[in-house]
Order: structure tokens, then sequence, then C-alpha cells
């Protein structure tokens, strides 16, 4: 593992999310390629890309759900994958993480929400038993953002009692509820309806616009990736293939890949 | 042989007063059972692969053999080392055993059971693992696991009759001696078998009820 | 007397109670199956009288304990003059009652075949008896067996309550032995130690060879 060329700190000034050469492997399948990738603050990045091209997996190594196996993620200057040990760079421990991981929030494809718990519930838990908030600042906080999101009437009730857009909506809130200095959503429309998706997309419209939250979002939807994003990259194998402003990536691709895959895409549609 | 109502209701008191013991003993088991069934799950969830190995290969023992000879086992080994345990003592320890390797299986089930989305929302909330054992996982674990827990409460009620042979005096031990007192085993084990059925079978049917409570009650099922 | 001398000494009456227990296994279980397949079934079945009759034997026979029914068979029948012997009452006691366990877990298996089978096999115009025999069970199989091999260990376990009423199977020539010589430890030691490799050894690597073969019939291997 050489993480000789790699940094303890990144220095002032520095983006606030990068990726340093940074590989992933499935047993003999390498799904990220030495990927570098930066997102500064207050960036709003899209990843898309045919599927198995490794746009999740970014995701959910920057959430530390998987281990990398190569280089190293920095979050505001500081190691996340790593943590400095006598000088040196060694993988970061539980303890590390959980210190790290309070920078980043995430919305998952299946919503993820706590089945057993009312909405208002699934967005207090964190805040009070992670941030040591205290009960009646977390609720207000939740309700706030319950608000924000429409779910405002819906709080007393639990998940199973929400539509699929509802559920998401309230997950968004659960996310926003930490504090996050990052905001990752993995397909946050993929497992919804047709006719609910627009009610999402108008939260992280929302988001985007008025509280100018950093965000890196894996999509499908072409057409709301180029209204809203700052910067888009399009993932093929593992690699960035591309990126650009919406602008470039949508109207005047280089890649011959970013070609067949969009004209793919908008295709389909 | 005819049917004698008269001594029906005879032996009916008698064998009434075995039944609480049978009650009795299927209640004190199964709570140990429970207990046993979480030492044995936690048992094979350490850091330590040895210990994770030894237990996990004890439970599958112990799954793959019969109740009775165990029970014999427990019974007649003991005295052998100089520890004698009464046929009850010796009883709940070899029920607490038997069943606890099946409720850590069924606690395992109910765990695994719960979406491995739910432990990745528990990572990027950030919660400690305690918590998310105790306020997120165990909560939707356990009504995953009470459909097992539950047959396996009559499960063990249904095998208590087994522990007359080591001389439990429960009610097939009681029927057994009045066969031998009055050369009648017509009515006894009749009486046996119709009373297991009375319990038994509202009791399962309450179980199933209090899954759907328990399951609508934390939200989880509408 | 070390352990090694017991079992030169006791291991050939061991092996011989054991042989009648696989017995019994086969037996018992052949018959299990035989009622799980009538009686899951008729569970299944549109007429009420058909489908009223297979719950009351299941839950009677789910209800009562194994042990009061093969005291039952082997104690009471004869007064009634049907007169069994000791190693029938055995096999058929303990086949009535895990056929009643299997009747569910047949009945179970069926209704889990997702219902687009049963439209796109009316849908080809197949006869009900065409549906079931040619789609339905084929795939009822991969879901029927892993839980139907548990039950198998269980009635396995389930057989050595027959030294109860006097069949001399492995747990009936333990307790002799161990009435003679009190050396217990070794006795039931030894005795749980065959059920364990009977169990683990021969029955489940036998049931797991059938998965995988049920399994490859549907291509999910």
């Amino acid at each position: 593992m050489s993480t000789q060329n790699h940094p303890l700190e990144l220095p002032e000034g520095s983006p606030l999310v990068r990726f340093s050469g940074v590989t992933k492997r499935y047993g003999d399948l390498t799904v990220l390629d030495n990927l570098d990738l930066d997102v500064g603050a207050h960036e709003m990045v899209s990843v898309i890309g045919p599927s198995g091209s490794g746009k999740t997996t970014v995701l959910r190594m920057l959430m530390t759900l998987e281990k990398i196996d190569e280089g190293v993620i920095y979050v505001d200057g500081k190691p996340l994958s790593h943590m400095e040990r006598n000088g040196q760079l060694e993988f970061a421990n539980e303890k590390y993480l959980r210190t790290q991981r309070t920078n980043i929030g995430m919305v998952f494809q299946q919503f993820n929400l706590f089945p057993h718990m009312t909405a208002l519930e699934n967005c207090i838990e964190a805040p009070i038993n992670v941030l040591g908030m205290k009960r009646d600042e977390a609720e207000e906080r939740a309700l706030n953002l319950l608000d924000m999101v429409g779910m405002l009437e819906k709080k007393d009730q639990h998940p199973t009692r929400l539509s699929g857009g509802q559920q998401q909506r309230v997950a968004i809130a659960r996310a926003l509820a930490m504090r996050p200095k990052v905001m990752l959503l993995d397909e946050v429309t993929s497992a919804l309806d047709p006719e609910v998706i627009g009610e999402v997309l108008n939260v992280i419209r929302a988001l985007n616009s008025e509280h100018k939250l950093t965000m890196l979002m894996v999509t499908h939807q072409m057409g709301f990736a180029r209204e809203i994003s700052d910067r888009v990259c399009f993932f093929y194998e593992g690699k960035i293939a591309e990126q650009g402003t919406p602008d470039q990536i949508f109207n005047d691709p280089q890649n011959e890949r970013t070609k067949q895959f969009l004209s793919a895409v908008l295709d389909a549609n | 042989m005819e049917w004698r109502w008269d001594f029906t209701i005879e032996i009916l008191p008698r064998m009434l007063s075995a039944m609480l013991n049978t009650l009795l003993a299927a209640g004190i088991g199964y709570t140990i059972a429970l207990v046993v069934g979480l030492i044995f799950l936690l048992g094979q969830r350490t850091k330590f692969r040895l210990c994770n190995w030894i237990v996990r290969e004890c439970v599958e023992f112990i799954r793959s053999t019969p109740l009775i000879v165990q029970l014999f086992f427990v019974y007649f080994v003991a005295p052998q080392f100089g520890l004698v345990l009464s046929a009850w003592v010796s009883a709940m320890l070899t029920i607490g055993l038997h069943y606890g390797t099946y409720l850590s299986e069924v606690y395992r089930g109910g765990l695994e059971a719960i979406p491995r989305g739910q432990w990745e929302a528990c990572r990027a909330l950030n919660l400690s693992p305690a918590r998310t054992y105790f306020r997120v996982l165990i909560p939707q674990a356990l009504p995953a696991s009470l459909p097992g827990m539950g047959n396996y409460l009559v499960g063990i009620f249904k095998d208590t009759p087994m522990l007359s042979t080591i001389g439990v005096v429960e009610l097939m031990h009681t029927a057994n001696a009045l066969g031998a007192e009055t050369y009648r085993y017509l009515e006894p084990y009749t009486m046996v078998g119709f009373m297991f059925l009375i319990i038994s079978l509202p009791t399962a049917a309450w179980l199933r009820k209090f899954e759907r409570y328990v399951g609508r009650s934390m939200g989880i099922t509408k | 007397m070390s352990y090694l001398d017991f079992v030169i000494e006791y291991l050939p009456k061991l092996a011989g109670g054991a042989y009648i227990t696989a017995l019994q296994l086969v037996c018992a279980s052949a018959l299990a199956i035989v009622v799980s397949l009538v009686f899951g079934l008729m569970r299944l079945s549109r007429l009420g009288v058909t489908r009223g009759i297979a719950t009351v034997y299941i839950e009677f026979f789910r209800g009562t304990s194994l042990l009061v029914q093969l005291y039952w068979i082997y104690y009471v029948l004869p007064l009634m003059g049907i007169k069994l012997g000791a190693f029938e009452s055995g096999f058929i006691a303990i086949g009535l009652n895990f056929g009643a366990y299997g009747a569910e877990i047949v009945r179970g298996s069926i209704e889990a075949v997702p219902k687009g089978q049963w439209e796109a096999a009316v849908a080809l115009n197949m006869s009900p008896g065409q549906r079931m025999r040619r789609i339905i069970i084929p795939q009822t199989f991969p879901i029927l067996l892993p839980p139907a091999s548990n039950l198998m260990v269980e009635l396995l376990k389930a057989t050595a309550l027959v030294a109860l009423i006097t069949v001399v199977d492995l747990m009936f020539v333990a307790k002799q032995i161990n009435a003679t010589t009190w050396l217990s430890a070794q006795t039931f030691g030894t005795a749980l130690i065959v059920y364990y490799a009977m169990a683990r050894f021969v029955l489940t690597p036998f049931l797991r060879w059938l998965e995988v073969l049920a399994a490859r019939k549907v291509g999910k291997a």
C-alpha cells in the first residue's frame, strides 16, 4: 500500500472533497481505477454513466460504507479513509471514522428509513444520540426540516404508511438534520414511481439554490443533472472518462463513450 | 374397552394439578432457553474466531442430537462426577441448552432479515454500535424473531412429556402412574392428549395475534 | 475400563441399535412424505370439506405431543382391538406426526410459487393437472427442500422416543448398557456421538445433495 505520495493534510484552500488515486477492487474486478476527483465547497457535482461504471461506489466509499484499496480520500483537508500514525498514513480505525463521518450525509436509493420509528423519530435519532443535541432542539430543527421537504403533517407516520416519494423526502430531512458538509445522493429517484419523482427533485433544487449545499449526486435523470449541476462527471469502467459543465458534456461531448452513452439514454427517452 | 366417565372425573383433579407442573416446567425451561439462546448468539459473534467456532460447533452438536438422550446424559452423568442433580434441575438445564440452540438461530435469522440498507443508514448517520443494535437492529429483529420464538415455546411445552422418563412428576408421569395403579390406560392417555390440544391450539393462535400486534404497534406492518 | 475398552466391547451393540434407528428413520420418513403430500394438497383444495379435514388432521397431530401419540398408539389402540408391534407403532406415530408438519411445508411452498406462474400456465391453456405437475410442483422443490431437510433431521432425533415403547433402537441399547454398567458418560456420550454422526455426516449431506439437484433442475444453480 503506497501512501507515501499522499500528504498527511491538504493545504489551506484545497477543495472540500478530494479523491487522490483511489482504487477499489472486488476480487479480480477493478471497480474504481486510480480515481482523482475534487468537489469544491458549495459545488453540485453529478455523476453519470452506464451501470457498473463505479458511480455508486464513489459515494459508498466517501460515506465509508466500504474500504478503499489504494489512494486516500480527503474531506475538509483531512484524510477520511486514513489516519495519521507516527507521521504515516494508515487505514482509519472505526473511532477515527466516526469523527470524520459527521461531515458527510447520504440519501439512499432504497430510502433505508427505520421502519419502527416515525418520520420525526427518524430525524431526531442521530442528532440526539450522535451529536448530543437536546431533544427540544433536535425536534425543533427536525420539524423545520420536515416542513422544508413538505412532510410536516406526516411527522408522526411510520415509513410503511408513506409513499416512496414521501419516504425519500423524510430521508433527505434525516440526512440534513446531521448538518453534513457534503450530501451524497445515490440514485434517489430510481426506486420511485414516475409521478412522485418531481416532488423529490424539487426538494433537491431548493437545497441547491437556497442553501448552496455541497452535493455529489449519482443520477439517471439526465435532464435534472443538466439543469442543476455545476459540473457533470461521466464515469466509464471505473474512471472519469470526461467531465465539464453540463453545457460541455451534454451539448459538446468530446469522448466517444460519452457520446454513445448520451445518445443511447436520450434515444430511450 | 369402554370409556368410563366416572373414572375420568375421578382422576381429573390429579391430572389438572399435574398439568400445573407441566406448565411450570415449560415456563422455566423456556425462560432459561431465551437467555441461553442469547449467550449462544453472542458467543458466535465475538472478535475471537476460535470462540465463535467452538460455540458454533457446540450449537450444531446439541441441535443434531435427541433431547431425550441429552436428558439421560445430564441426569445420569452428573452423579458420576459427584454432582447429584435432581430430576427437575437436570430437566430444566437440558431443555434450556437444547432449545437455547434453536433460539440462537431464531435471533440470528431475525438479525439477518434486516435489510443491509438499515446498517448502512446507521453508519451514514454515524450512530454508535450500541445505539445501532439497541435502537435500530434489535427492535426490527424482534418482530421477525417472534414467530420462531413462539413456535419453540409451544415446542418445549409439547416436549415436556419426555421429562416423565427421568421422574419429573408432570402430566405424562401422572398418567403413567394412574395407569399402573388402576390398569386403565385409555382415559389417562387420551386425557393427556386432549389437554395438550386445548392448551397448545389457543396458545398458538394467541401468539399469532400477539405477533401482529407487536408488528403493528411498532409501525412495521400495517 | 478405559473408553477404548468400552467402545470395543459395546460398539457392536450400539451399532445394532443404530441400525434399527436408521430403519425407523426410513419407514417414518416414507410415511411422513406421503402424509405431507396428501394433506398439503388437501389444504389447497377448493372444497371446504377437504380443506377442513386436512386442517383438523394437521392441528390435531401438531397440537398433541408426539410422545403422547406414541403411547396412545402402542398402549391404547390394542385395547380397541388394533394390535401393532412396537416397531410399527413407532414409525407410524412419527410418520403421522411429522406428516402434519410436512403438510404445512408442502402447502407453503406451493403458495410461494409466484402467481404469475399460474397465470402463465392458464394463458397457455394448460389443464389444472398439467399446471400443477408441469409448472408448479417442479418449482416447489427448491423452496420446499430446505425446511423439509430441517424437519428430516428433527425426525431422526424423534426416533429416539421409540425406545420408550420398547423398540430396541440406539437409545434403548444405550439405556440397557447404562443399566448394567452404570458407565453413563461413556454410554450416553457415545450414543450422542453416533446420533450426531448420523445427522451431520450421513443425513445432512444427502439432503444437501438433493437441494443442489433440485436447484439445478429449475436452473437456479
